[in-house]
């Protein structure tokens, strides 16, 4: 009987098909374009007709390899050293224009490092992308770990039942509903080398020891200022979802940890954590996503810079498919960002499996 | 073994010292942006090196808020996001909510399968479909009360109709309705009402929860929307808050001015979340209780 009263094929189909075709339009049909287009030299505009191009979008963007510098030698087979005795090495050029070397056209110097009396270089088909894929991941490595604790601890002082403990959830929550647009414009005032906050602060704390840094400005400085904002706008939004997977913890299992005469440490250890397990997976993978979209912050701060420093994948899609309108190579970096999700993703679904 | 009061009352005292000194920092950008919007540019800057940046002091005017409405249309992009914020949260929870609505409660041929096809585009960060979703946008066409262009970049909606369904949205409806009475659906069938009627004469009440929470999460995605609008809306008339922005950064920077504008678009989602703040933090905790 119930059967019947639920069994409805039209009814079913109109309900569904406006929110499902438009799923389907505008992200389903754009995820498979990528990677169509991935396979093609597809430009925005463009007078010439759309080429398969095969895998030569991966290859320009993930061509990677080692070349090694022997020094010169002269006839003899002697190392030939300047006037200050240094090492003379035939310059990367002459390999990596030589018709000698196919394989290694057009690749350029990423960075080399000294082996006895060689010099190893990698040299890559895109330098910038192979910035951008390592700055992500570093963002990631040090964001994920950092805002998913410290939003822990936040969720974990906040979970006291004193008064006025709502006004700080409120005012910790607060920077998540401010567009991140504005967030990192007003950081670039925090960080400005000259007029900054930051700088202003720091010398005060430390009676004018301390020598203002132009934090956004120094390549060893701009991408951990990025992270440092990153973490502050979002450590609200993560510890709200702690908080929720606090409150799912049973209280008689804190009574039986009390009665035990448990530490505080152990009722954490043993009661608290194992109750996390899942948000904390949760937790993680959502930072993660979000770590690897990182965008408008580079684009409102830095744009990249200072020399690549703060480069990332999405900023470089969209730096390609809009900037040059060669959707190809963005709609590329797209699919190679999409599979790195993808393998997290499945990478969780492993960790949170049944046991 | 006794607590000792005064102990107590340090531990307290403590307690709310360390919450208080985290609030300051989560609260000072926001301090500073709304004071400085108040002063003049060389006053903003050097009152950087100082506390008086976090303080109302100096000379202090509505001047900068006249300079931002000058150099820029404000009014204008201030309209174009509420409408197309406003447009974009009401036809998503119209639209996702029905399809919420036939994935748990009717049976049809395929619903499993879209489902499932639904629930694996959560996956899908919008960053990796910017791209292509935007040849896609630039070549669709569009009948308009001027005959059939092609091409939908520069409008309107653009800006609404790719966001109004999500994944996320239908999953958040699907699971609020399967935990409703499913007795009160099979009632209200047997009585000879219809499926719409049974939508939205019996669970759209049921639903308050489930709409202010996919409301607000709309809103917020959409109300500070930037890369988006950045590569499909290059005229003027159409862009949102979030891209204006870009006009206070041609020629010469006036710092006061970017501050006001900052402060007028950013005060009424503030003032928005303080009212509702507990909404607010339901809605997001409630994505964090998936499955």
């Amino acid at each position: 009987m119930a059967s019947k009263l639920t069994r409805s094929n039209r009814a079913g189909w109109t309900f569904a098909l406006p929110g499902f075709a438009l799923i389907f339009a505008f992200i389903v049909l754009p995820f498979f374009f990528a990677i169509g287009l991935s396979l093609t030299n597809q430009r925005l505009l463009s007078p010439n007709p759309t080429q398969f191009v095969g895998l030569e979008n991966y290859r320009q963007l993930l061509g990677l390899a080692v070349v090694t510098l022997e020094p010169e030698r002269n006839d003899a087979g002697e190392i030939i050293r300047n006037e200050a005795g240094e090492i003379q090495y035939p310059r990367l050029r002459a390999i990596t224009r030589s018709d000698d070397y196919p394989q290694y056209r057009g690749m350029r110097e990423w960075f080399r490092w000294q082996s006895g009396e060689k010099i190893m270089t990698v040299i890559a088909s895109d330098v910038v992308f192979m910035k951008a894929l390592v700055n992500t991941f570093l963002f990631v490595l040090v964001v994920a770990p950092v805002q998913g604790s410290l939003a822990l601890m936040l969720a974990l002082l906040i979970n006291h039942k004193v008064r006025g403990i709502n006004l700080f959830r409120t005012i910790y929550f607060m920077p998540v509903v401010v567009s991140i647009v504005v967030v990192s414009l007003l950081w670039r005032f925090i960080y400005d080398g000259q007029n900054g906050l930051l700088n202003s602060i720091l010398q005060a704390l430390t009676f004018g020891l301390f020598q203002p840094v132009d934090w956004l400005g120094n390549p060893s400085t701009a991408l951990p200022a990025v992270m440092a904002m990153s973490v502050w706008q979002a450590v609200g939004f993560h510890m709200v979802i702690w908080l929720a997977g606090l409150q799912t913890i049973s209280p008689t299992l804190y009574e039986a940890a009390a009665i035990e005469g448990a530490s505080r440490w152990q009722t954490f250890r043993y009661v608290t954590w194992p109750g996390l397990r899942n948000t904390a997976v949760l937790v993680l993978v959502v930072i993660t996503m979000q770590g690897f979209a990182l965008f408008a912050q580079i684009d409102v701060m830095t744009n990249g810079g200072p020399l690549d420093s703060t480069q990332t994948l999405v900023f470089q899609a969209v730096e390609r498919g809009y900037g040059k309108q060669d959707i190809s190579g963005g709609s590329t970096i797209s699919v190679i960002l999409f599979a790195i999700v993808l393998a997290i993703s499945l990478i969780q679904r492993w960790l949170t499996r049944e046991r | 073994m006794a607590v000792n009061p005064d102990n107590y009352g340090l531990r307290l005292f403590v307690r709310y010292l360390v919450l208080c000194l985290i609030a300051l920092i989560f609260i000072f950008p926001l301090v500073f942006m709304i004071n400085s919007s108040f002063k003049p540019d060389s006053q903003l800057l050097a009152d950087t090196s100082s506390l008086r940046a976090f303080l109302p002091v100096g000379d202090i005017s509505l001047n900068n808020y006249f300079g931002a409405f000058r150099r820029a249309p404000v009014g204008l992009f201030v309209l174009n996001s509420v409408l197309v914020t406003g447009a974009t949260v009401l036809l998503s929870l119209l639209i996702c909510s029905l399809a919420a609505f036939s994935f748990a409660f009717l049976r049809w041929k395929g619903r499993d399968v879209l489902l499932s096809v639904v629930i694996a585009t959560l996956i899908i960060p919008f960053e990796t479909i910017a791209i292509p979703l935007l040849l896609l946008v630039s070549k669709l066409p569009w009948i308009g009360l001027d005959g059939l262009h092609w091409g939908w970049l520069n409008s309107y909606r653009v800006q609404i109709i790719p966001w109004i369904a999500d994944g996320l949205t239908i999953f958040l409806f699907v699971q609020y309705f399967k935990a409703l009475p499913g007795e009160l659906i099979e009632a209200s069938r047997v009585e000879g009402a219809s499926w719409w009627q049974v939508y939205y004469r019996v669970v759209m009440p049921l639903s308050g929860p489930v709409l202010a929470t996919a409301a607000i999460l709309k809103f917020l995605i959409m109300y500070n929307q930037y890369l988006w609008p950045l590569i499909v809306v290059q005229q003027e008339s159409y862009r949102p808050v979030m891209v204006g922005l870009g006009y206070f950064f041609q020629l010469n920077v006036a710092w006061g001015e970017v501050m006001a504008y900052l402060t007028l678009i950013t005060v009424p989602v503030l003032t928005f979340y303080l009212l509702l703040q507990r909404a607010f933090i339901a809605s997001i905790a409630s994505t964090g209780v998936k499955g």
